[in-house]
């Protein structure tokens, strides 16, 4: 990849996000062209990472384990839904994922919990994304446990009682309380693994100058 | 009251007679219960109190009719109730001494007439109504109480009367039984285990492992041998705690067991070896009431086997029969009913069977039989043994027979638990499975359920204790995931103010967990912690564990958190919260010495002068609150003053916040017996804030603080003068009266700095500060006492004020505070009695009229204290002036008293002890008497002394010495001729001609000391 190329693409990037500075910017682009692995000029598939190396990203760098959530999260990424993540798609997302305000977090962890993408979080879709987070000893079943737990949970979100979780309900429950950001699964990487990450990919551009 | 009256009450004769009740602490509490139930029994029962008893209760008692108001019918002698029953007796007649009584309503009107002889009057009650059911109710109680139990079922079918005379008698076995309860709680508090009992336990288990085929543990040892006096193996300081000794117990499944056996139960430790460090002694586990039971609870083995090994024939062949018996009837007291208990309550439950009082005759054949079937031996042993049992060993252990009666006494919290809140109990047991159990995602949403409870309420503290949750919920802070450390230390901080939450958490480790996680990345989770550990903190076990994980420097470091206080950056507004939070939890552990000295090492004293320069005074107050705490120690109050926090504790007195102002003056009041920070406080203009906060006089922590301030700050001359200027002795006069002894002790300090001057002098007796002063010499407040007597002595030098003390009698209060146990005060007023005599009219007769007052003086002059020694030969040498008074002096021998002080080497006394001695010598041959006593050598000795008094008045004291030739021939052999020629030259003309004297007595009577070598004996060369 041309040095002018990147620098355009830098350019073009930089005006629609906010938390990264322009060299940031360009180190996650060449970070991009880095896990994508040779850059070859034929083909979408080839410039665009797929959820395959997208998901393994996830793991490997922030730590994220639960498969169903990332999916969603690939989902969140992929804007415009073809199934790739685009070089653009990665920036503007990491700027959500790595320094997003507790608002566009919210949003962020909102949208990645509706799985069905009707507004609202229902109570199978807190089943299904808890469903394996319990392991009791002896013979109880979990799965009671998770459900139990689960309606403690909704009605204690579910402000304007109409058994379902609608994003204001979502946003009142975590301004009152910010741990329940993350209420069904981990879906941000932590301070540490963020740090980890920059130090790593932002430190790289300064040490090849 | 029928089973608490026979059972309970401790009659003085043992026969049933007539006998009296024992004025025991037990019995105490048995009467007050018993005049609370009649007292209240009118107004919670009212128609119960108006049944009149079938026989009155009768008895003699002490109230006179005088003492009935206009609600009786008083006539002469005789005084009657206003009420009347049915045929129309009065319901209460009195006709001294007897007083008859016909119902409850009367009784309760009694106690109200009784006043204080309530008390009294119960028990006169008590003692001549042996049975006050059966006078009560009738003969035919069984009867009733069959009716009583029969008509839970059945529909009501008696006629009125007697269905309320069923309901009372169900009051009164309910109170019966209430009694009864408080009366087995207080003497399960009083049971506790003892080094005997254990020691034979101890045995008992070596014999177990010693045995080969029934071995059911491979060692039992203690890990000290050596034993106190006591019977305890555990080091002094540990005792004090209440802990006797330590095992190590292999058994045969498990790891090594260390055991702590205190007095309270014995617990797992956490491997106490000899040279262990401190934190080895923690407990962790249960506490269990014996040896045997803990063993069990954590070998399976042992547990399976012990039962029956305990009631097999005693198998140990080889270990001596004696002991094997021994041993045998302990464990079978430990494992079987204690009769001692049983009996009370065995007793009790066939009551409840056969009708109460009803058949008196029978029950007390029963009660025979009772003591028959248990052997003799069998009681004996369950007696000694009761007061080295745990108070649960005897609640846990009683007989089938008597379980109802051990539910109610061990169970009602437990019971209460469950009834009165069942579903939230469980729930948050429910939850605290899942926290165990659950991942991330589980755990966080857990964390958020828990905390949705009324973290105050009862059931979830009981509930979480129960569970162990609270271990769960710091185990969770050392995973490193941000949002579960919130989530936990949100619900530690709260329940952290419930002091028995406090306890289990600190018990179950979890202070470590919270002091580790101050060292987190995250600031809300350091802030959280650091107010965890300020609520946890209350007590000091737990301010010593943090110390011990390092947490005071660690908390230290969380104060670094801004340069400059005064305008934050917005970017450090979030440290300058967590620095807070830090101060909290420091000022809290700062109760403690050792942690204030923590705190100076982990550098907190610049870092708190920093924080001193906040604006905010949610941080200021804490600050200020820390130096205060660390101001009583010396090298704290050195780093106060080099960090020059003077100059902004001084501002923050103009500050209008009282509490802070009292910690500002507080931590000026400990520091400013140094010079420096007097100079300080003067620089910054201080003097002037605390002389304006004398007018808040309603608040009177911040009077006492002020006051001792100004007390210290006088110490300094230049001080004094800025406060003459304002005024602030006469103010201080003004608060000699109405003030709590904190305040007096302060102003009292700083008037006898005030004294020293002597226009003070004169001020404090125009301004009448001297009758309130004479007033306080009563008290006993010995910090008090101290600080008056100083005045008095100040100001006894004035002769106009002598004249009012003595006409006040002050002299005669000083004098008896030489009965003050306290050696400061002893000596204080010593050293205020030395002005009084000198300048007292007619002096010599008034202390000859002090009855007792030699003997006092004489008694102290064997006093251990310097101090007090110094101040009483003073005192000797004034009164010796009078020369009748010396005489009384000499017959009680102070001359050997005087000579047996003479080899101290404190310089005062020597000091005051030449001078008592020159005084004392002018009555007839005391002087040959000091000589005998061999005081000239240590006397010539002191010539040499560093200190210019001490040789002064020592000369004085060997001019009068030199009078007597013997005396003047061991002083030329001392050598004390050529010093006494170098004293010839002294400024003190007094001195002087002392010396020149001395000097002459010992010279003129030379060719006498030739003399008297020639008539000795053995020096025939002379001739």
């Amino acid at each position: 990849m041309s040095k002018r190329l990147i620098q355009n693409l830098t350019k073009a990037i930089y005006k629609h996000v906010d938390h990264f500075n322009q060299t940031e910017v360009e180190c996650l682009i060449r970070e991009f062209y880095n896990l994508l692995g040779q850059p070859t000029s034929s083909g979408k598939s080839d410039n665009n990472l797929d959820e395959r190396k997208f998901k393994a990203i996830l793991k490997n760098d922030f730590g994220l384990t639960n498969d169903t959530l990332m999916e969603r999260v690939f989902r969140m990424f992929d804007k415009d839904n073809d199934g790739f993540v685009s070089v653009k798609e990665w920036v503007e997302g990491l700027c959500v994922f790595l320094r997003g305000s507790l608002d566009e977090k919210i949003k962020y962890c909102f949208q990645v919990y509706d799985l069905s993408g009707d507004e609202y979080i229902s109570r199978e879709e807190m089943l299904l994304m808890t469903r394996n987070c319990l392991r009791l000893h002896g013979e109880e079943d979990p799965f009671d446990g998770i459900k139990d737990l689960v309606e403690i949970t909704l009605k204690r979100m579910d402000h304007d009682n109409d058994d379902r979780l609608s994003f204001d309900d979502y946003e009142k429950s975590v301004k009152e309380l910010n741990i329940v950001l993350e209420a069904f699964g981990t879906c941000l990487p932590s301070a540490t693994r963020i740090e980890a990450f920059e130090q790593r990919v932002f430190q790289d551009k300064s040490d090849r100058r | 009251m029928g089973t608490s009256l026979t059972r309970a009450a401790q009659w003085a004769a043992s026969d049933s007679g007539g006998g009296q009740l024992e004025s025991s602490p037990m019995n105490d509490t048995l009467l007050n219960e018993i005049l609370r139930f009649v007292e209240n029994f009118s107004s919670q029962n009212p128609q119960e109190a108006e049944v009149v008893f079938e026989e009155p209760l009768q008895w003699s008692t002490t109230l006179a009719p005088s003492d009935f108001t206009a609600d009786y019918d008083i006539r002469e002698s005789d005084v009657e109730s206003q009420e009347k029953d049915d045929e129309g007796c009065p319901l209460l007649r009195l006709s001294p001494p007897t007083v008859c009584v016909r119902n409850f309503s009367q009784l309760s009107k009694l106690a109200c007439v009784a006043n204080e002889k309530k008390l009294q009057e119960v028990q006169a009650c008590v003692e001549e109504n042996r049975k006050p059911l059966v006078k009560i109710l009738g003969p035919n109680i069984a009867a009733l109480h069959k009716a009583a139990k029969a008509d839970r079922g059945k529909e009501q079918q008696q006629s009125k009367d007697a269905d309320v005379k069923v309901k009372l008698l169900r009051l009164l076995q309910h109170a019966d039984k209430q009694i009864l309860r408080k009366l087995m709680k207080e003497i399960s508090e009083k049971v506790e285990l003892n080094p005997t009992a254990v020691k034979k336990e101890v045995e008992f288990l070596k014999n177990i492992c010693s045995t080969g085929e029934n071995r059911l543990l491979k060692l039992v040892r203690y890990t000290s041998d050596y034993e106190f006096p006591n019977g305890c193996r555990a080091p002094l300081w540990r005792q004090l705690e209440g802990e006797m000794f330590y095992l190590v117990i292999e058994p045969y499944d498990t790891e090594t067991l260390y055991i702590t056996c205190s007095n309270t139960g014995v617990f797992f430790n956490m491997g106490i070896k000899p040279e262990g460090d401190e934190i080895a002694y923690e407990r962790t586990g249960d506490v269990f009431k014996d040896l045997v039971s803990l063993l069990k609870s954590k070998s399976q083995v042992f547990a399976e086997n012990i039962d029956s090994q305990e009631f097999r024939e005693p198998p140990p062949p080889r270990a001596p029969k004696p002991h094997v018996e021994l041993v045998d009837a302990q464990t079978q007291l430990s494992l079987k009913t204690s009769r001692w208990k049983d009996l009370r309550l065995s007793g009790e439950a066939d009551e409840k069977k056969n009708g109460k009082d009803a058949d008196e005759k029978n029950d007390g054949s029963k009660n025979k039989a009772n003591f028959s079937e248990a052997s003799f031996a069998e009681q004996l042993s369950s007696l000694k043994n009761k007061a080295s049992r745990q108070a649960a060993d005897l609640f846990s252990e009683t007989s089938s027979e008597s379980n109802e009666s051990y539910e109610e006494e061990e169970q009602p919290v437990r019971r209460q638990r469950n009834t009165d809140q069942p579903s939230d109990y469980w729930q948050i047991q429910k939850l605290v499975k899942y926290l165990r159990a659950g991942d991330q995602t589980a755990t966080l949403l857990t964390l958020y359920a828990l905390m949705d409870y009324d973290l105050k309420q009862e059931t979830y503290h009981l509930a979480m204790q129960d569970s162990g949750g609270l271990k769960v919920l710091t185990n969770i802070l050392h995973l490193e995931e941000v949002n579960l450390q919130l989530g936990s230390l949100g619900i530690l901080r709260e329940i952290s103010h419930n002091a028995q939450t406090r306890r289990a958490i600190v018990d179950n480790g979890g202070l470590r967990s919270i002091v580790n996680v101050l060292d987190s990345r995250n600031k809300d989770v350091k802030a959280l912690a650091a107010e965890t550990i300020a609520n946890l903190t209350s007590f000091r076990r737990a301010r010593r564990t943090v110390r011990n994980y390092n947490g005071i420097s660690k908390l230290t470091k969380l104060l670094d958190c801004s340069a400059d206080l005064a305008n934050v950056d917005p970017r450090h507004e979030k440290d300058v919260e967590v620095a807070r939070f830090g101060v909290l939890a420091l000022w809290s552990c700062s109760k403690s010495p050792k942690n204030k000295e923590a705190i100076r090492k982990a550098g907190g004293i610049p870092l708190l002068g920093r924080l001193l320069k906040s604006p905010q005074m949610n941080m200021l107050i804490p600050v200020v609150g820390i130096l205060q705490n660390c101001a009583s120690e010396e090298s704290c109050k050195a780093a106060i003053q080099t960090e020059g926090m003077i100059k902004d504790l001084v501002q923050n007195l103009s500050i209008d916040n009282d509490e802070l102002r009292i910690h500002c003056a507080n931590v000026i009041f400990q520091c400013a017996e140094n010079k420096q920070t007097r100079t300080a406080v003067n620089e910054h203009r201080g003097l002037p804030a605390l002389v304006s906060l004398l007018s808040k006089t309603d608040n009177k922590q911040l009077m006492a603080a002020t006051t001792g301030a100004i007390w210290k700050c006088s110490l300094s001359s230049e001080n004094l003068d800025v406060f003459q200027d304002s005024k602030v002795l006469e103010t201080l006069i003004g608060l000699l009266t109405n003030q709590p002894e904190q305040v007096l002790v302060n102003v009292v300090g700083a008037l006898a700095e005030f004294a020293q001057r002597p226009a003070n002098k004169i001020t404090i007796r125009k301004c009448g500060g001297l009758k309130p002063l004479v007033r306080l010499l009563i008290g006993r407040n010995e910090a008090l006492l101290v600080n008056v007597t100083r005045v008095v002595e100040a100001c006894a030098t004035d002769l106009d004020n002598m004249a009012i003390i003595q006409e006040l009698d002050g002299i005669r209060w000083v004098w008896s505070l030489l009965k003050n146990p306290s050696p400061d005060v002893q000596s204080s007023a010593a050293w205020a009695l030395c002005p009084c005599i000198e300048n007292a009219k007619e002096a010599g007769e008034m202390v000859s009229s002090l009855m007792g007052g030699m003997e006092l003086v004489i008694d102290l002059l064997k006093s251990s204290d310097d101090k007090v020694l110094a101040s009483m030969c003073a005192v000797v040498a004034k009164i010796a002036k009078d020369k009748y008074n010396l005489a009384v002096l000499t017959d009680y021998e102070v001359v050997s008293l005087l000579a047996k002080l003479t080899d101290k080497p404190n310089d005062l006394l020597r000091c005051h002890l030449a001078q008592a001695i020159a005084q004392c010598c002018t009555w007839r041959n005391n002087k040959a008497a000091f000589g005998e006593a061999g005081v000239v050598p240590p006397l010539a000795h002191y010539l040499k002394s560093q200190d210019m008094k001490v040789r002064h008045s020592t000369v004085l004291a060997l001019h009068q010495l030199s009078k007597e030739p013997n005396n003047c021939v061991i002083m030329h052999g001392e050598g004390v001729v050529k010093p006494l020629i170098h004293f010839m030259g002294s400024d003190d003309e007094k001195i002087r001609n002392a010396a020149a004297d001395c000097v002459r007595n010992i010279r003129v009577l030379f060719p006498g000391q030739a003399r008297a070598k020639k008539s000795a004996p053995k020096s025939p060369n002379q001739h």
